[in-house]
């Protein structure tokens, strides 16, 4: 099922690796890019269309499964979807008590949001990788890329969101003079007037990167897991093409794969939750 | 890594949804979770208050039955005693009542006696005189010894 006799195998990775892009062509007009090539001279007005489907669809499913859940919520005994919800909203909870010492009815609902939607993008990965992308083929669509959370606009995307509220929070609580005395006053702080703007500057250089590395490293440690992992796969399913006995072996193989992969899914889920709990955290609170 | 308009629409969805949980879901969900709870610690305490009456209500009972049995005793106690007094004072009324027929036998008895001692006492009398009469028929005249024969029979 993997890599046909026409193509070959760096084709049928590449094919794998790209996403089905609308974007505007140079003379104006929108329209899907045919090659990798197509897609790149697009530049910035263009959008994966797999991606926007696929995280949507999850974000939507998950919506409704839990505005169900919370519509019908009752203080009596509890059914199962209730039950399986309040096991959800109990286990962020404890996570945002753990590490949010401030009051913020934000914070909560972000950390569910983030933690089920992450989620659900990257169980994506463990559908089989030919799966969707053939189904795909045959109604017409070339170019499909089922996991959004190996996109960086995805990963992007949410940390960006994270690191907004970042700044809002912080200079909300401390004030621009707390927020920017943090950034340029620690960990360097002196009270002689000629070593103040070396290390005003020194200060901003730590505590800007300080900063600047929260969002950049939440969203390249969920990209780079799953892009990893679903690299693998592809590179897995490559062996079904190259005889009987290493597609055995490749089966085996994709099995145990998926099964670490399961702890992966939810590990980078929970990690990108509680990172964001926690740098909230650190934006409510004085510097520590 | 092409950083595209995706990254917008990815991020303006974040949004969307964060909004939505935190509107829709979250507070009916915490909501119906905190009521629970409430109503759990409610019904704790309730049960720990029922378990505590009914102990109180079983030592009230205890003693209550307690009481009635002392008080069931006693009952059976006079009960006992009055029986015992019944069959005394029947026993003596019985027995004065024997006595009294038997003294009442023993006189109609003693008259019954008396009278047929009288009667014997006549009738040998007249036995005597009759046999003195054939004897003295004989040999005396009867009127003559009318008046031995009287004390005889007064005699005897």
């Amino acid at each position: 099922m993997a890599a046909g006799e026409t193509i070959t195998s760096s084709e049928y990775i590449s094919h794998h690796l790209t996403n089905l892009v609308l974007g505007r062509f140079a003379d104006g007009h929108w329209g899907l890019a045919h090659s990798a090539e197509e897609a790149k001279e697009f530049g910035f007005w263009a959008i994966h269309l797999d991606t926007m489907f696929w995280s949507l669809l999850l974000a939507l499913f998950f919506s409704y499964l839990f505005w169900k859940a919370a519509k019908n919520a009752t203080a009596g005994v509890p059914g199962k979807l209730q039950n399986f919800v309040e096991i959800m909203v109990e286990f962020v909870d404890n996570s945002v008590k753990g590490s949010f010492s401030g009051r913020n009815p934000l914070v909560a609902p972000l950390a569910l949001t983030i933690f089920v939607w992450v989620f659900l993008m990257n169980l994506m990965d463990l559908v089989p990788v030919d799966l969707i992308p053939r189904i795909a083929g045959w109604l017409g669509v070339h170019h499909m890329r089922v996991v959004p959370s190996t996109d960086p606009n995805v990963t992007f995307a949410l940390a960006l969101g994270v690191f907004v509220l970042i700044i809002y929070y912080s200079i909300k609580i401390k004030g621009v003079g707390g927020f920017v005395r943090e950034l340029t006053g620690t960990p360097f702080e002196t009270k002689s007037p000629l070593l103040k703007p070396f290390f005003f500057v020194v200060n901003l250089l730590l505590e800007g990167v300080n900063l600047l590395a929260k969002p950049v490293s939440l969203s390249l440690r969920l990209f780079g897991n799953m892009y990893a992992g679903e690299m693998i796969f592809i590179l897995i399913s490559l062996m079904y093409g190259a005889g009987w006995a290493l597609g055995l072996f490749g089966g085996a193989l994709q099995f145990v794969w998926a099964v670490f992969h399961v702890l992966v899914v939810t590990l980078q889920a929970f990690i990108f939750m509680t990172l964001t709990i926690v740098y909230l955290d650190m934006a409510h609170n004085e510097h520590h | 890594m092409n950083i595209n308009l995706t990254l917008i629409a990815q991020l303006a969805s974040f949004v969307v949804f964060v909004w939505f949980t935190m509107k829709y879901i979250w507070p009916p969900m915490v909501k119906a979770m905190e009521e629970r709870k409430a109503r759990i610690a409610d019904g704790l305490a309730a049960a720990e208050r029922g378990v505590r009456e009914k102990e109180l209500a079983e030592q009230v009972a205890k003693e209550k039955l307690h009481e009635a049995k002392q008080q069931a005793a006693e009952i059976v106690a006079r009960a006992e005693k009055r029986a015992a007094e019944i069959v005394d004072e029947a026993k003596e009324q019985a027995r004065a009542e024997g006595e009294r027929i038997l003294a009442a036998a023993r006189a109609e008895t003693e008259q019954e006696l008396n009278k047929a001692r009288e009667a014997l006492r006549e009738q040998v009398g007249e036995l005597a005189v009759a046999g003195a009469e054939k004897i003295l028929r004989r040999e005396i005249d009867a009127a003559a010894h009318q008046e031995i024969l009287n004390e005889l029979a007064q005699q005897i």
